[in-house]
């Protein structure tokens, strides 16, 4: 075991929930106030660039399945479940896009059709191999915050 | 901050609305007629206690080319395999030397308007049976030949066949036979249960946003009167338990077997918001 005593002096200092392994917060200790998630889920600052790239990935964020988004007009396909998202940085806050993307549900309603990317209050029946899993990583949605603080109008 | 959010949505409210952003969604406004003389119903008002306002083909939500392909049996590419069960119906098979047509004589007659009334209640078994479960119960205890295995291309070929003699048929189904009601409850339920990774139940895809793009697909209100249907992504048919099962799978769920008691509620109810559509077999889809 490696006994890291910086660390641990700030969780005890300011009182936050331990990093874990890959210094990234576990999605119960992701703290929701009004409406915002004002902590950075990991230690790394999120990079725009692969943040593009996950929103459009249909097996990682598939945000385009349900918004559209004019900076990705190369992409063929997308979706209108959701709102554009052109200007989605002018309307929200940083702390506001990284609660939508961790879980639109502590934002919207219950009902919000919008998945909870890093949470895992999630449907019946998960799939055996996705079982208290999340959809993305926790760098994953700091790379697509990254990514939608971006998109000003 | 409330008073913030609700800004925002509107504003959001708003940015849906910038025409140029959002792709042309919504249902086509088209009459399906095939072959110029069978009229068919794609779009008819709901049965009581329907969440909708008004019941509409998934062939309303197509492109011209796949609606065109279903106005003309001789285009349309599931009628292959239509013709295949045409030749099933007249093959003897099992041990008590039958066909479907010893028993049942001309399809065409003995077969007219059937498969709208399915799934039915099944005193025997005590739950509801679709065609494809109606089909195995003739062949194991009327013919002594074996029950289909699921989606064996017989099963799907002569579903279609029989399924075809409905064509133009309206959808209607007895809810007041056995315990029909109490499997129609079931689905109902099972209808808004969200599942799997992604959380989302039948309701959220096909009915709170049917008429709206899902990425390169046009959600429709996802109803079954075409079943089987031709997909053309995948050159053939497809039955209902397939695509129940691919629709659930694609929430990051495990799927239940076909013909399971979850699928066969959902499939009573399914059915049942499909009400007063056209029988469709085979419809062709994406
Ligand atoms: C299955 C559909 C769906 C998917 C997938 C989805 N969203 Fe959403 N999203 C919605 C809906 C619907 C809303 C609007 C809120 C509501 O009505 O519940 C929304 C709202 C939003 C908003 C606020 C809207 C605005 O512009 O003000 C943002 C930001 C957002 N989503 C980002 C994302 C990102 C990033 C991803 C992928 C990591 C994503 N969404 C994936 C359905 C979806
Ligand atoms: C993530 C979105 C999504 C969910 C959830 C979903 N579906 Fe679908 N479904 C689709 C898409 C996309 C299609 C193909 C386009 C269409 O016909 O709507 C489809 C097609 C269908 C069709 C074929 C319609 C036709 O006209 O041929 C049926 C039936 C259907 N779905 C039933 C269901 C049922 C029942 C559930 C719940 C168990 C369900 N779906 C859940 C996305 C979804």
């Amino acid at each position: 075991m490696s006994w890291k005593p910086r660390a641990f002096l700030a969780c005890l200092i300011v009182g936050l929930p331990a990093l874990a392994a890959a210094d990234a917060l576990a999605p119960a200790d992701v703290k929701f106030d009004d409406m915002s998630v004002s902590q950075s889920l990991t230690s790394k600052p999120g990079d725009p660039e692969n943040g593009r790239k996950v929103f459009a990935n249909r097996s990682l964020g598939n945000c385009l399945a349900c918004h559209a988004v004019k900076d990705q007009s190369d992409q063929l396909f997308h979706g209108e479940v959701g709102p554009p998202l052109d200007g989605a940085a002018d309307r929200w806050s940083e702390g506001e896009l990284r609660a939508i993307v961790a879980d639109a549900k502590e934002v919207f309603s219950e009902e919000t059709v919008m998945p909870g990317f890093y949470s895992l209050n999630v449907g019946i029946n998960v799939r055996k191999d996705l079982v208290g899993k999340t959809i993305l990583t926790a760098q994953e949605v700091e790379d697509v915050v990254a990514y939608l603080a971006t998109l000003k109008e | 901050m409330r008073n913030q959010i609700i800004a925002k949505a509107a504003a959001v409210a708003m940015t849906a609305l910038v025409p140029g952003v959002a792709f042309a969604g919504g249902p086509v406004d088209d009459e399906l007629v095939i072959d110029g003389e069978i009229e068919m119903i794609t779009r008819t008002a709901p049965p009581e206690g329907h969440p909708l306002d008004e019941v509409l083909s998934g062939w309303l939500y197509r492109t011209d080319e796949t609606r065109m392909l279903e106005t003309d049996t001789f285009e349309n590419p599931g009628m292959l395999e239509v013709d295949d069960g045409a030749d099933l119906w007249n093959t003897v098979d099992g041990s008590a030397g039958k066909s479907c047509a010893s028993c049942h004589g001309d399809a065409e007659e003995s077969m007219a308007g059937v498969g709208a009334s399915y799934p039915k209640w099944d005193e025997a078994s005590n739950r509801p049976i679709n065609v494809e479960l109606q089909i195995n119960k003739c062949r194991t205890e009327e013919m002594g030949a074996e029950a289909y295995k699921f989606d064996a291309p017989e099963q799907k070929a002569l579903t279609a066949y029989v399924k075809h003699q409905s064509l133009g048929t309206p959808v209607a189904i007895n809810l007041a036979e056995g315990h029909m009601q109490s499997w129609w409850d079931r689905g109902n339920e099972l209808y808004y249960t969200r599942t799997g990774q992604l959380n989302l139940s039948c309701a959220s895809c096909h009915e709170q946003n049917n008429g709206n793009y899902i990425r390169a697909d046009h959600l429709s209100q996802g109803n079954v009167n075409g079943f089987p249907t031709y997909r053309l992504k995948q050159a053939k048919l497809i039955s209902l338990h397939n695509r129940f099962r691919g629709c659930i799978r694609d929430t990051r769920a495990e799927f239940p077997a076909a013909f399971s008691d979850e699928l066969m509620a959902l499939e009573v109810y399914v059915t049942w918001r499909g009400t007063g559509l056209s029988v469709e077999t085979p419809a062709v889809r994406q």
